[in-house]
């Protein structure tokens, strides 16, 4: 039940929370502040691109295949691009050769082959649909993949993908979490006992191997990555909660609404929760960065989001083909990109452990 | 006495601090003072005094960041100014010549080091013997500071022992080195009344013995007025008075050392109002205020009945095994309407858990509580919902009963909230405000948070909190113990005056027998778990029945000149 004591009207200004303070903390500490306006900005982007507003083209070929980064357009290995008409042209020039040989593959001339009106056809018919064919660039800002396709569009895509399943993933697993732990923590007793029996089983099998299991038995797609990463993560959060719990339910604030006949869910929910509620804030960034690389691995495998999807795992595991031939600038764009965030995400997670702590006032 | 030089004299000590905002804030306010070799000074004064700040500068304990010592000031230790020696000389300073003993015991010492083995390194760390004179020496000390079974304490690590020997083995670490001067901070403040006796007796009789000089802070001026030569009364960074004892205690001069000394409750005295700081501070001229009569009457009615009740703690042991100890067994008392009853006992005595029994916040295993005669532990947890409103409980430390997340007018309202009193949040809010200023805080305070007021005023917000639900009886847990005596002397004023004013019935459960004294009509005296006696306040503290209430009584500092030690005169 939300509380009905609104800000009474006494109040000319409000008083300091110790959210309010940690607040203030927050954006005091320049590191915290900078790594939050880092993670702001690129929900921003991700939105906009999960929204259809930035990016919605991503899967149309606007360039040559590995068309370089505008700034490496002339130092960027040459690419043979063989179209149609090369290979037509090759095979021409093949035949005639045979043809001069008078050993042809076929053995026939022109004239004799069966099949050759219903080729010129085809050849004709082909020609029409090349003239409707758009001009394609020679370069873009952060390059093309093997299909023509703007890097930098799949990356702000990528993004939102990465950044979807890594949140609603560690929203979930930090929901499962903190439910079980309280439930564990505050009862105690059998319902603990049950519980911790369910956590060390799951913790006992190793993570990506879980994590790989959840993923062949269910589809592809991005639902099932958040459900099975949200699965296989919830056991730190549960641990944390669990303790949490059976540290504050002795305090005496907590008897206090005992005493004046607060319920169990209200004594938890009401009471507790919020005394907690920095440690969940702190453990969602630290989860959120672990299920972001979580995802790249699981795409990268093979396990992640389905085909028509692009994430940043997925895009990673076009690297290893691309780099063998040299074209390293889909690799370079998704790891700056993907460090950068899961970088500003752990500063974030350790400033706001800082700036947070009741302790440290 | 001769005029040999103080053996450390502190010089125009300023001290300030600056918070994380860059705000300084002072202290210490360039305060001087002498200890003379040999001698007990006493600095009294209560939480914010400055008195720890002292002491930690003259240690150079000090933090180094945020913390500023002003270069006027000085402390002089025989002859050799502390604020300026080099860190290798405040080594062999520090455990060699000026020795430390801190209030928390607990924490003083290193848990995963068994006692012996942490004696012996401050021995060979300073004095240089070998590892088999140290033990030997350690042995020895261990013996002199009464340490029952040496040889085995030795061994033993410091969960193991109570915090009485832990404190004793605390001092044998701090006199293994035969310091100059001992400077003791609160080293009895977590102690029961009793052990504190004890060790107060034994830090006399190592003084005398060893020829020490010994610094000692406390907050009680009674307490210090038992074996200080001098005492220095300190109040906001600067120093009140510094006078011999005698006089201190005989013709104090300063106005903030009579209030002190008039406002805690004393057991030959019971003013119907105690005095406070204020009254003695303002230009009004204070005059005694009648004395309260005591004690529960012919015609009092019966509102709260125990029989028989018995708490038991139980706990796992093994895979099926589960070990009990009885806390509470077989107490039975009456309450009557209007009127106190005061639990006194020390800690472990179960009294604590007999508050929380009655309110069914812990379980009771056997016994009645019969509340107008119906029995609460027999309540469903429904039926017990509208018992609940009636007695309510105030806890010891107000710094954690209240939830730090909620504002004041949340935690105001929420008791309104779940039992259905007022109408709406509007009225609720209002009600919370008109019990705000019964309790004496200004209704603007609502907004706040319980991190924005002291410890006296959060323990009012509690009781405020209580209050809302119109409760007939009140349980106080140790509710003033953690308050400064002045700040102990206004809540215990605002009780009385509620009780006065409200009718309210009072469970007071303190460790404290003078203010029990001054609150109750009738005393029940719990040790482990059973009530030893239980009589009307006056009779019960002029002829105590059972040896251990005299012992009680006989701990009980008294200031002077009921000291413990003899004077030279």
């Amino acid at each position: 039940m939300p509380h009905s004591a609104s800000p009474p009207p006494a109040a000319p200004h409000p008083h300091n929370s110790l959210t309010r303070i940690g607040w203030r903390r927050l954006r005091r500490d320049r590191v915290g502040f900078a790594a939050l306006c880092i993670v702001g900005a690129y929900l921003l982007l991700a939105l906009a691109a999960w929204s259809g507003l930035l990016a919605s083209h991503w899967q149309d070929e606007v360039a040559h295949p590995y068309a370089p980064p505008t700034l490496f357009a002339g130092t960027a290995p040459h690419h043979l691009e063989l179209s149609a008409a090369d290979i037509d042209a090759a095979d021409r020039r093949a035949t005639s050769a045979a043809a001069q040989d008078g050993s042809g593959a076929t053995g026939l001339s022109a004239d004799e082959d069966p099949l050759a009106a219903d080729l010129a056809a085809a050849e004709q018919q082909s020609a029409q649909y090349r003239g409707a064919e758009q001009a394609r660039a020679d370069s873009l800002p952060l390059g093309a993949d093997q299909r023509g396709r703007d890097v930098l569009q799949k990356l702000l895509q990528g993004s939102a993908t990465s950044l979807q399943v890594g949140i609603a993933g560690a929203l979930l697993a930090l929901a499962i979490g903190t439910v079980l732990g309280a439930l564990s923590g505050y009862f105690g007793g059998l319902l603990d006992d049950a519980l911790m029996w369910g956590y060390s089983v799951f913790t006992s099998v190793p993570d990506m191997l879980l994590l790989l299991a959840f993923a062949a038995v269910s589809g592809r797609g991005i639902g099932t990555v958040v459900l099975v990463m949200a699965f296989t993560s919830w056991t730190g959060t549960f641990r944390l909660m669990r303790a949490e719990f059976i540290k504050h339910k002795g305090r005496d604030y907590v008897r206090a609404a005992d005493a004046i006949g607060a319920g169990h869910g209200r004594r938890m929910f009401h009471h507790i929760l919020p005394n907690v509620g920095h440690l969940l804030l702190v453990q969602f960034s630290m989860l959120t960065v672990a299920l972001i690389k979580y995802e790249a691995i699981l795409s990268f495998l093979g396990f992640g989001v389905g085909v028509t999807q692009v994430s940043w795992g997925a895009m990673l595991a076009e690297a290893p083909a691309e780099l063998l031939q040299g074209y390293w600038w889909q690799m370079l764009a998704v790891t700056l990109c993907m460090s950068l965030l899961v970088t500003a995400f752990s500063l974030l997670a350790d400033s706001l452990r800082d700036a947070l702590d009741p302790k440290v006032k | 006495m001769n005029p040999a030089p103080p053996l450390l004299s502190v010089r125009k000590l300023r001290v300030s601090f600056r918070d994380e905002h860059g705000h300084g804030a002072e202290a210490v306010k360039g305060i001087s003072f002498d200890i003379p070799a040999g001698k007990t000074v006493a600095l009294v004064g209560e939480s914010g005094s400055g008195k720890s700040v002292t002491a930690m500068a003259i240690t150079r304990l000090l933090p180094e960041h945020g913390c500023h010592i002003d270069p006027g000031s000085e402390i002089l230790f025989d002859g050799r100014n502390l604020l300026t020696a080099s860190r290798r000389e405040l080594r062999c300073l520090r455990g060699g010549d000026i020795a430390m003993v801190f209030q928390e015991p607990m924490s003083s010492l290193n848990p995963v080091f068994s006692v012996g083995e942490q004696i012996i390194e401050t021995l060979m760390l300073h004095t240089g013997v070998g590892r088999k004179a140290a033990q030997q020496r350690a042995l020895a000390l261990l013996q002199e500071v009464g340490l029952p079974a040496p040889e085995r304490k030795m061994r033993s690590y410091p969960h193991q022992l109570s915090g009485g020997q832990q404190q004793r083995v605390m001092i044998a670490m701090a006199i293994a080195c035969e310091p100059k001067l001992l400077i003791a901070d609160e080293p009895t403040t977590a102690l029961d009344v009793t052990i504190q006796q004890q060790i107060l007796q034994l830090l006399t009789t190592l003084q005398q013995k060893h020829g020490m000089a010994v610094l000692f802070i406390s907050h009680d001026l009674e307490l210090v007025g038992q074996f200080a030569d001098e005492v220095v009364v300190m109040h906001h960074g600067s120093i009140h008075e510094h006078a011999p004892v005698q006089q201190i205690f005989e013709a104090p001069q300063d106005a903030y050392t009579k209030a002190l000394l008039r406002c805690r409750p004393h057991l030959d005295r019971r003013p119907a109002r105690l005095p406070v700081i204020r009254d003695f501070l303002g230009d009004s001229c204070h005059f005694e205020p009648p004395q309260r009569e005591r004690g529960y009457q012919a015609e009092d009615r019966v509102i709260l009945e125990v029989q028989d009740l018995c708490v038991d703690y139980h706990s796992r042991h093994g895979w099926f095994g589960r070990h009990s100890q009885r806390a509470v067994d077989g107490v039975s008392f009456r309450l009557m309407r209007g009127r106190t009853l005061g639990i006194v006992g020390e800690s472990g005595s179960g009294k604590s858990t007999l508050g929380l029994a009655l309110m069914r916040l812990q379980q009771a295993s056997a016994g009645r509580v019969l509340f107008e005669g119906e029995d609460m532990l027999t309540l469903t947890p429904r039926q017990l919902r509208a018992y609940k409103r009636r007695i309510q409980i105030v806890f010891q430390n107000p710094y954690a009963s209240l939830n730090p997340r909620c504002s004041v007018a949340q935690i105001l309202t929420e008791p309104m909230l779940l039992h259905g009193i007022g109408c709406d949040a509007e009225e609720r809010l209002q009600l919370a405000g008109d019990w705000l200023e019964h309790v004496g805080l200004p209704r603007k305070a609502l907004a706040k948070y319980p991190h924005e007021f002291s410890g006296g005023q959060r323990q009012r917000i509690a009781i405020a909190r209580c209050l809302t639900m119109h409760p007939e009886i009140l349980i106080c847990d140790e509710s003033v113990s953690a308050l400064d005596v002045s700040v102990q002397a206004q809540v215990l004023n605002l009780l009385q005056s509620l009780q006065d004013e409200l009718g309210l019935s009072y469970l007071f459960i303190s460790h404290d027998l003078a203010v029990v004294k001054h609150l109750s009509d009738q005393v029940l005296v719990m040790q482990q778990g059973r009530c030893v006696e239980l009589a009307d306040a006056d009779t019960l503290y002029a002829a105590p029945q059972h040896p251990y209430t005299r012992q009680l009584l006989d701990a009980i500092p008294q200031g002077w000149p009921h000291c413990i030690r003899s004077r030279p005169a």
